[in-house]
């Protein structure tokens, strides 16, 4: 519901939804279309809430992929279309963010909470290993054999 | 009349959860079994009060009761009584009384079905329970009545979002919020737990079915959400990385790794501090989920600066209720003692390793939701993280996970033989190696990791099948012996099993459907034919159709293999007249596990419709492999050990654990 309640204010704007990408965009040569296609799906449909230019049927999508299509065209590499969509839109205009120092955080969180989870395991484990008491005492041992002998322990409800 | 009736029991609903507070943690405190035991009886009648609240709600959209502002808003008289009732938790107000309606409902179930919990555990967990419906009833009070009147009454509603109307409303939100409330459960054993200063493996026990069952619930939920969004929204994509989708997923792996580390804390008795920290954890994602929803702090910052009394308000109880047990986890947390110890390599070891993974890729999604919002509230720079980020974050830590997980149930408790277990795991591997080189050389096209990828969902279906072979003997015993053993292999383990199966299941969908799909974008007119892999679509008819409230422009398609008919598949375009809104209808057949999907655009002054037909090789495993995950979960719940769902007297405690297995 979620998802669609998003839908929903998109759809408040366009009132017709249709195909994203329509029959007459798509260009005669595939291997430029499918470059034109993965591209697409990296650049984000600025008046929508997130939804590529590929997915959205905005008409700013629209120009866009028109644009996309016009610059893979003139002989753009897929580096060049994205440097052109950024000049021209701004970094907003990426899915996906650069990794510069402004996002290190937002690139850098995983590994870090992976990193740092582990080393926590790690020491917690080291630790607890060195505190442990390594035999039974004369005592719980002769309570030990005891209990094995009667068969069942009890219940570890006890505990 | 029963509006007003229905607001007044949500008052009195207010009263009773703080009665629910107050006097069972008053019990507690002066340790008075009369008052600590009208918990129960005080959740009860809470349940009571806000399922009235709830039924007079359904019952004003039912009647169409248009001088209510949230029924005009919402409904409209024409709608088919299905969605006059869905519509009931299709916006803001009537969600939010869902939301407290099912953590009354968990509520209820703890005071039913509790009898053996110790009384001050039972008492105080219900009077954090409480706390949560306090907060959340009074935000429902204050900020979102949705029994507000409106003067004059309109003639007729404005209709639900057509994008609504649909069953997937009708099942889709209960199953989520008996997901998500459902964890404030474990958060408010959690809580009670640090209040008593106490836990041990018998709390482990108490928490893990009620997990497990908002588990299940939410596993269903996100995955009903997904194939809703797939065949509603007209483009055929089953997960956005919207951050809508991202609240529900961040409280699922947060739940997942709670599953897993109750896992250790029960059987070995380690693990409490993390677990009782995860179960703080998994709420409160809960709780950022329902901000981030209902704030509108994500269409933008501006317009929840702008209108902020909702946001705020549910700003400042995430903020109390996960400051409040992070503090509290804070000061009591050193005090709980630490149980069971374990080498690196170990079932122990695994379900950490699990742990590890799952936390950083929850923390991948949340960064990855929240960063643009903080970045633009702290310096007014733009910035989009989509669907690339996810992938490559939440992507590159699943696979290390999902390719461990058939190791985890393999290895002994306390010291495990890593190399013991991958000797185990050879033929598993060895049918995956074959998998992979024989899809690479039966495709063509497609991603080059692709092949790779369904190596690896082969691999953790058949390494699930190994965990039960193994428990069964296969090969080392006599087939009677075998036979024996796989009757003796306790549900919770055949849960396992088949829930990390599912995981490969759904692994195996996914890649399937990313790597192969195959897709036509074409425009056409009556007769023509369009070729997607061995079929053909020819539009043979376009018709109008009119229903209950819409009409309809609908494209027949038929299809064709090699030649052989096989049917028709219809696409169509809605209009709402009331809304003045248009809806696409996907067509969609479904050819063993694959599916065909078209959908239809335009229609063009001189007859030609733009059409786009894809074919989803094995997508329909993507949410097949979900279910098999929740059917692991159910049948692991139904163990006698965990049982929860059956009243026993209050003298009979549930049955030891069976030794380690």
């Amino acid at each position: 519901m979620r998802r669609l309640l998003a839908a929903l204010l998109l759809l408040a704007s366009f009132a017709l939804p249709a195909l994203a990408v329509q029959p007459d965009e798509v260009l005669g040569d595939p291997v430029l279309e499918s470059r034109a296609r993965a591209i697409s799906a990296e650049l984000r449909c600025m008046v929508c809430q997130n939804q590529s230019i590929d997915d959205s049927d905005a008409p700013l999508a629209k120009d866009l992929r028109l644009i996309v299509r016009e610059r893979l065209k003139a002989g753009d590499s897929d580096g060049q279309v994205m440097d052109f969509m950024v000049a021209r839109y701004g970094e907003f205009v990426l899915l996906r963010p650069v990794m510069s120092w402004r996002n290190a955080l937002l690139w850098a969180a995983p590994v870090l909470v992976l990193a740092l989870g582990a080393l926590a395991a790690f020491f917690g484990l080291k630790r607890r290993r060195a505190v442990a008491p390594q035999r039974l005492s004369a005592d719980e041992e002769a309570r030990f054999k005891k209990l094995l002998a009667e068969g069942e322990g009890p219940s570890p409800e006890g505990r | 009349m029963i509006a007003e009736i229905g607001q007044y029991a949500l008052a009195l609903a207010f009263a009773l959860s703080l009665a629910q507070v107050i006097l069972p943690a008053w019990g507690a405190r002066r340790n008075d079994p009369v008052l600590m035991s009208s918990a129960g009886p005080i959740a009860l009648a809470l349940f009571g009060f806000i399922a009235f609240a709830f039924g007079a709600l359904v019952q004003l959209y039912v009647t169409s009761d248009f001088t209510v502002v949230n029924v005009a808003e919402n409904s409209h008289s024409q709608m088919p009584l299905i969605y006059k009732i869905t519509s009931t938790w299709g916006n803001h107000e009537g969600s939010m009384l869902l939301w407290v309606f099912v953590l009354a409902f968990f509520g209820a179930l703890v005071a039913e079905f509790g009898s053996n919990l110790p009384d001050r555990l039972k008492a105080l967990v219900l009077a954090v329970q409480g706390a949560v419906a306090a907060a959340f009833l009074s935000f429902i009070l204050f900020t979102s009545n949705p029994f507000a009147r409106l003067v004059p009454a309109p003639a007729e509603g404005r209709d639900l979002n057509p994008i609504l109307q649909d069953l997937g409303l009708a099942i889709h939100p209960p199953l989520l919020y008996l997901g998500y409330v459902g964890l404030s459960i474990s958060f408010a054993f959690a809580i009670a737990a640090l209040i008593e200063g106490r836990i041990d493996a018998a709390w482990a026990r108490w928490v893990r079915p009620w997990t497990l069952a908002a588990w299940i619930f939410l596993t269903l939920g996100i995955a009903m959400g997904s194939y809703w969004a797939y065949y509603e929204l007209g483009w055929g994509g089953w997960w956005f990385w919207d951050p809508v989708e991202n609240a529900s997923l961040m409280p699922w792996l947060a739940a997942t790794a709670l599953l897993h580390s109750a896992v250790v804390m029960e059987k070995r008795d380690a693990l409490k501090v993390w677990t009782i920290l995860l179960a703080i954890l998994a709420f409160s994602l809960s709780l950022v989920g329902t901000f981030l929803v209902r704030s509108g702090v994500l269409t933008s910052v501006h317009a929840f600066a702008t209108d902020p009394a909702r946001g705020v308000f549910i700003l400042a109880i995430l903020t109390f209720f996960i400051a409040g047990g992070l503090t509290l986890f804070a000061f009591r947390a050193s005090e709980l003692k630490q149980g069971g110890l374990f080498a690196p390599i170990s079932r122990e070891g695994a379900l950490v390793l699990n742990n590890l993974f799952l936390t950083a890729a929850t923390a991948a999604v949340l960064v990855g939701t929240l960063y643009p919002l903080a970045l633009e509230a702290l310096t007014g720079d733009k910035i989009t993280v989509g669907p690339p980020y996810f992938n490559l974050a939440f992507g590159g830590l699943m696979v290390p996970l999902v390719f461990a997980m058939p190791f985890g149930p393999l290895l002994a408790w306390k010291r495990g033989d890593l190399m013991g277990v991958a000797q185990r795991l050879m033929l598993a591997a060895a049918l995956a190696v074959v998998a992979a080189v024989v899809i690479a050389a039966a495709t063509t096209g497609g991603p080059v990791l692709a092949p790779l990828a369904v190596g690896l969902a082969v691999f953790i279906m058949l390494g699930a099948l190994t965990d039960i072979a193994e428990r069964a003997g296969l090969g080392r015993v006599t087939a009677r012996v075998a036979l024996a053993r796989l009757a003796g292999v306790p549900r919770s383990g055949y849960g396992t099993a088949i829930a990390h199966f599912g995981v490969g299941v759904c692994l195996l969908g996914i890649v399937c459907e990313t790597g192969w799909s195959l897709e036509k974008i074409a425009s056409v007119k009556l007769g023509d034919t369009v070729t997607i892999g061995a079929r053909s679509l020819t539009l043979d008819r376009l018709e109008n159709r009119t229903g209950a409230n819409f009409r309809a422009r609908t494209a027949v398609f038929s299809i064709r293999e090699d030649g052989a008919p096989q049917g028709t598949i219809e696409a169509s375009r809605r209009m709402f007249a009331a809304r003045q809104m248009a809806t696409t209808e996907a067509g969609i057949r479904t050819f063993g596990l694959s599916q065909l999907y078209v959908s239809m655009g335009e229609e063009s002054p001189d007859g030609h419709i733009s059409m786009r037909a894809t074919y989803k090789p094995f997508v329909t495993l993507i949410w097949l492999g979900a279910v098999v995950m929740a059917l692991g979960g159910a049948l692991s719940l139904a163990d006698r050990r965990l049982r929860v769902g059956a009243p026993r007297p209050a003298t009979k405690r549930p049955r030891a654990p069976v030794p380690a297995e």
